[in-house]
């Protein structure tokens, strides 16, 4: 048994497959698909998706930075909608690190900066997939 | 002096001709370019189809339903239209219909009592309406003719937020259909409040048993305006597919007049040419006739004949 997995966005179907397991975070929390899973809807937050295609495990899988969304499973059909996502082959390293920092200095001189914590999150989510595709 | 007249010609036959491969190379552009339209309104498909399918799916589950996009109002007094056309002219009566279309509705009401105010896009719908000296809200451009989902979410905002402070009660989306190749409709529909899939997607199917999480009212919250953007940006990708296809059409047409026009003036300039040389030569032919009947003599009919010899070397 594997789950059909769809990671979709307004211009294009990201990605497509078949897969084992299923992991990214909902606003409550993280949480993990198996094939199985109960019917299920979801709001997702600005974090790492992580898919196991078949055939591959954690390290070798498909990661992807989810920037809000929604997730939505039934009879192990997996559907992630994100207005924005990206693959991990997808990012720019430099242009993630620059909003990084970016954002880091706008949080230094105004704490409450609720766009600045957004970038801040989207950057940290991006370099988070990164550093985890790029881990020795 | 007919040499004139065929010169003119000449120049005038010069210009259609570089027209005409303007034309008929925007036409090819525009052809390429609606297959690769088309291909974006197919990419876009799944993704709004999956958000209909979810909110019909959190409706069942038991969401509530009471959010300002979907509330019907009570009475209209202000309707917003939101107005998809081009950045570019030459595109036959692609801008023109919808923008007229548009013109009729907010004429209807007015007689109605019912203000308007307009959120553009595209570059010929603000000088339409400003140049008819109509209050503009808002408008967009530089992007018609292959609009992002960002620009889709940049207008579905302004609509969105002028719906929700309450300064207008009803949204209209006007734009071009792209039926098919050879069709495009104009198309003024109703925008928000949002109709909810649900009532066209309630079967007897017993619905499946969902897991929310946080809970469906904060999901809804969430999805709906990502409907919204959703819908803007299809009805944005089928707009640029039409606009590509009148372009083609009209560019089409235009290059087939020119190939037309062509013709014709080239048979005027070939007459034109003719007369000019039958004129020459009556005119020689009258010259030597007078000689020899000055002269009497045979000598003249040689005469006659050499020179009209030299003249038709030198015309030829």
């Amino acid at each position: 048994m594997a789950l059909k997995v769809e990671l979709v966005s307004p211009e294009k179907v990201l990605w497509s497959g078949e897969a084992t397991q299923v992991v990214g975070r909902t606003l409550d929390g993280d949480i993990a698909f198996l094939p199985g899973h109960a019917p299920f809807i979801g709001a997702l937050d600005i974090a790492p998706l992580k898919i196991w295609p078949v055939g591959h495990d954690e390290h070798s899988g498909v990661k992807a930075a989810v920037h809000g969304g929604f997730v939505e499973v039934s009879d192990d059909v997996v559907t992630i909608l994100s207005d924005v996502a990206e693959l991990a082959e997808d990012i720019d390293l430099e242009r993630a690190k620059s909003a990084y920092e970016k954002a880091g200095e706008l949080l230094a001189t105004n704490h409450a900066d609720a766009e600045a914590l957004a970038a801040l999150k989207r950057a940290q989510t991006r370099l988070g997939i990164l550093d985890y595709a790029y881990a020795p | 002096m007919a040499g004139g007249q065929e010169r003119i010609l000449r120049r005038r036959i010069k210009s259609i001709e570089a027209t005409k491969k303007i034309t008929r190379a925007m036409e090819l552009i525009a052809a390429s370019r609606i297959v690769k339209a088309q291909a974006r309104v197919a990419a876009a498909k799944p993704y709004s189809e999956k958000v209909t399918s979810v909110i019909a799916n959190l409706a069942s589950g038991g969401a509530g339903l009471d959010h300002p996009l979907l509330r019907e109002p009570e009475e209209v007094a202000t309707v917003a239209y939101v107005v998809v056309a081009a950045d570019r002219g030459l595109c036959g009566g692609y801008n023109t219909n919808v923008l007229r279309a548009v013109e009729r509705a907010i004429e209807a009401d007015r007689q109605a009592g019912r203000d308007y105010r307009l959120l553009l896009s595209g570059k010929k719908a603000r000088s339409y309406f400003a140049f008819r000296d109509f209050d503009i809200h808002a408008d967009f451009q530089g992007y018609s003719d292959q609009p992002s989902y960002e620009d889709a979410r940049n207008l579905a905002k302004a609509a969105t937020s002028l719906y929700e402070n309450g300064d207008v009660q009803e949204v209209r989306l006007a734009y071009t259909r792209f039926i098919s190749m050879g069709v495009q409709e104009v198309e003024v529909a109703q925008f928000m409040p949002l109709e909810t899939p649900e009532t066209t997607h309630e079967t007897d199917e017993v619905p499946a048993l969902y897991e929310f999480e946080p809970n469906p009212t904060v999901i809804l919250e969430h999805l709906l305006p990502r409907y919204a953007d959703a819908r803007l940006f299809a009805a944005m990708l089928e707009a640029s597919a039409s606009e590509h296809a009148a372009r083609q059409r009209a560019m089409k047409a235009a290059t087939d007049n020119a190939e037309e026009l062509k013709t014709t003036l080239s048979r005027i300039m070939n007459r034109a040419r003719q007369d000019a040389i039958t004129t020459e030569i009556m005119e020689i032919v009258g010259g030597s006739e007078a000689l020899s009947h000055d002269q009497h003599d045979l000598v003249s009919d040689d005469l006659l004949a050499d020179t009209i010899e030299g003249h038709l070397v030198e015309l030829f």
